[in-house]
């Protein structure tokens, strides 16, 4: 039970991360960005070949600065090419693909052997115990957090919000909504890019199709998040990105462990999750509205 | 200040549905003027607001204001000088967002003087606090709650003040109280009276109430068919009724007055 609840908990960190950038994207701004898949691997790749390399730590800055770039991408196809917000994620992501090969020197996956890791760094440090991955872990994806609740209160990350929240009110108060939303993705492409990273060296291996659904699984993880703490204040909402992957992470190790579910099934469960908490309002509407029809008809009659 | 040189839009041109939006319609609006415009339902008077503020470019025609050429300016970068309010009280604030912090985004329209990263400061919860007091709404003591809790009228009134907290060169009133019930709505309308008064902004108002086209302001123009039919102003503004308006619009246009939502008085 330990060993489950210390992978759920490094996991869970670390994919707290992706969710935390569809927060920005999907809360926020109200945009689906579907390059978070394609950047998922490219964090990883860029991080695991600069590892390769002998650079670990500059290996996740460069990661989060490709991020950027593919983030940046995405959001100028949209807002000065007139490329739908979707479609723009999912050319991005296609993109992305070749630029993750290239970036792996043209093969499909890369291993690190013998060279240095974040992680293999900070054991050696001798700090936090066998804790050691997940103490990091923490403490990056706790950093992050703080950085981006501040953030969301300055002049700017209001700007932010508020596109997502009226854009023709944006305009009016003097934003150029084309901006903000570029600055958010960016960031929120940042945010996937190092959470791959991450993942990669922890692994210690890149490959090209691991981020397949990552969007899913990390919009799963807010939403379960949402339901368990509730969407009250930013601060509770950025803490809900956690809690939803350590919940997201225990399951899976119990199923994995327990073998109750065939491993096999589990994205078609986190499918059905997402769908069915996205749709639950709208299910409930039609519900009642169902209901009423049938008790008011009934009356009529 | 703000000047308007034979302007035209045309919407869907080439259609079955080209609808001529604006004709070249030219006006000369001088600072400190105070303008109301009537008309009929499709004359163009919000065509003419949205040329004006750039929420679409002219297809003809110059723009000018303050001396300089807004003509091709995007929406963003007119809002520095020209403050909206618009008929749905919605549009003009962020619901998720609180109160103070939409005041903050409304200051950015100052520019220069606040920097990207500054957070909202206590001095600003003072100043925003001072200019909630005078809406007297009870609004000063709730600068955290999220606004789409608050009431269509408080609606209108925080975006009233976020439109002129920095005083703007231009302010225009798309029939802002006309969504509103009689109560909230006349509250609304003397606030703007006071504000505007208050800070001398050159105002151009949309309404379809007779009664207030004619004691409000020192000029009333009077649109049809993506043109200004009439223009009266100074002394004979100040004599100007409802019912005279009803009369010159029958005798300008040939037809009667057909605004399904028009009202002769409050």
């Amino acid at each position: 039970m330990l060993y489950v609840t210390q992978t759920a908990l490094l996991l869970g960190c670390i994919y707290a991360i992706v969710s935390l950038a569809l927060f920005i994207s999907f809360r926020i701004l109200n945009i689906a960005d579907l390059t978070t898949d394609g950047c998922f691997v490219l964090g990883m790749a860029v991080s695991v070949s600069a590892s390769v390399h002998g650079h670990p730590v500059l290996g996740l800055f460069l990661a989060m600065l490709a991020g950027c770039a593919a983030g940046a991408v995405t959001a100028l196809l949209q807002t000065r090419c007139g490329v739908p917000a979707i479609l723009a994620g999912i050319v991005t992501n296609t993109g992305l693909y070749t630029m993750n090969l290239m970036a792996m020197g043209w093969s499909s996956n890369i291993n690190i052997l013998k060279q240095e890791t974040v992680y293999t760094l900070f054991r050696s440090t001798g700090i936090g115990g066998s804790w050691y991955n997940i103490l990091l872990s923490f403490v990056i994806m706790a950093l992050f957090m703080v950085i981006i609740r501040l953030f969301l209160a300055t002049r700017l990350g209001l700007s932010v919000r508020a596109t997502g929240d009226n854009p023709d009110m944006v305009a009016a108060s003097s934003i150029d909504p084309r901006k903000t939303i570029l600055i958010g993705l960016v960031i929120a492409n940042s945010l996937t890019a190092l959470a791959g990273a991450l993942i990669g060296q922890m692994q210690k291996t890149a490959d090209i199709n691991g981020g397949t659904g990552i969007v899913v699984i990390g919009l799963a993880c807010l939403i379960i998040g949402e339901t368990v703490i509730g969407r009250g204040s930013l601060t509770r909402n950025i803490i809900a990105c956690f809690i939803g992957n350590f919940v997201y992470r225990m399951i899976y190790a119990v199923i994995l462990q327990t073998r109750i579910i065939p491993v096999d099934c589990l994205k078609l469960m986190t499918a059905l999750i997402v769908a069915l908490a996205i749709a639950l309002p709208t299910i409930r509407e039609n519900a009642a509205l169902y209901r009423r029809i049938r008790e008011e008809g009934h009356r009529n009659a | 200040m703000l000047d308007l040189i034979e302007v035209s839009k045309t919407f869907e041109p080439g259609t079955v549905n080209e609808k001529k939006a604006l004709d070249r319609l030219s006006l000369h609006v001088d600072k400190g003027d105070f303008i109301t415009i009537v008309g009929s339902n499709g004359a163009g008077k919000t065509t003419l607001f949205n040329a004006i503020a750039g929420n679409f470019l002219a297809d003809r025609g110059r723009i000018v204001l303050n001396g300089q050429d807004i003509t091709f300016l995007p929406v963003h970068q007119r809002s520095r000088q020209i403050g909206r309010l618009f008929q749905d009280p919605l549009k003009g604030t962020a619901p998720h967002m609180t109160i103070e912090e939409n005041l903050a985004l409304a200051y950015r329209r100052a520019g220069g003087k606040t920097s990207l990263f500054s957070r909202i400061s206590s001095q600003d919860r003072r100043q925003f606090r001072e200019a909630l007091k005078e809406l007297d709404m009870g609004l000063e003591n709730r600068l955290t709650t999220p606004v789409g809790t608050l009431s269509g009228g408080q609606r209108q009134a925080l975006t009233l003040l976020m439109a002129t907290i920095v005083p703007p060169a231009l302010l225009l009133l798309d029939e802002h109280t006309a969504a509103l019930d009689p109560g909230a709505a006349e509250k609304i309308m003397a606030l703007t009276e006071q504000i505007v008064s208050r800070d001398k902004v050159t105002c151009l108002m949309i309404t379809h109430n007779l009664q207030q086209a004619v004691s409000i302001g020192n000029r009333t123009l009077m649109m049809e068919n993506g043109r200004i039919i009439l223009d009266i102003s100074g002394e004979e503004h100040s004599r100007l009724t409802a019912e005279d308006l009803i009369r010159r619009f029958r005798e300008t246009a040939g037809r009667s007055f057909d605004n399904d939502r028009i009202l002769l008085s409050d």
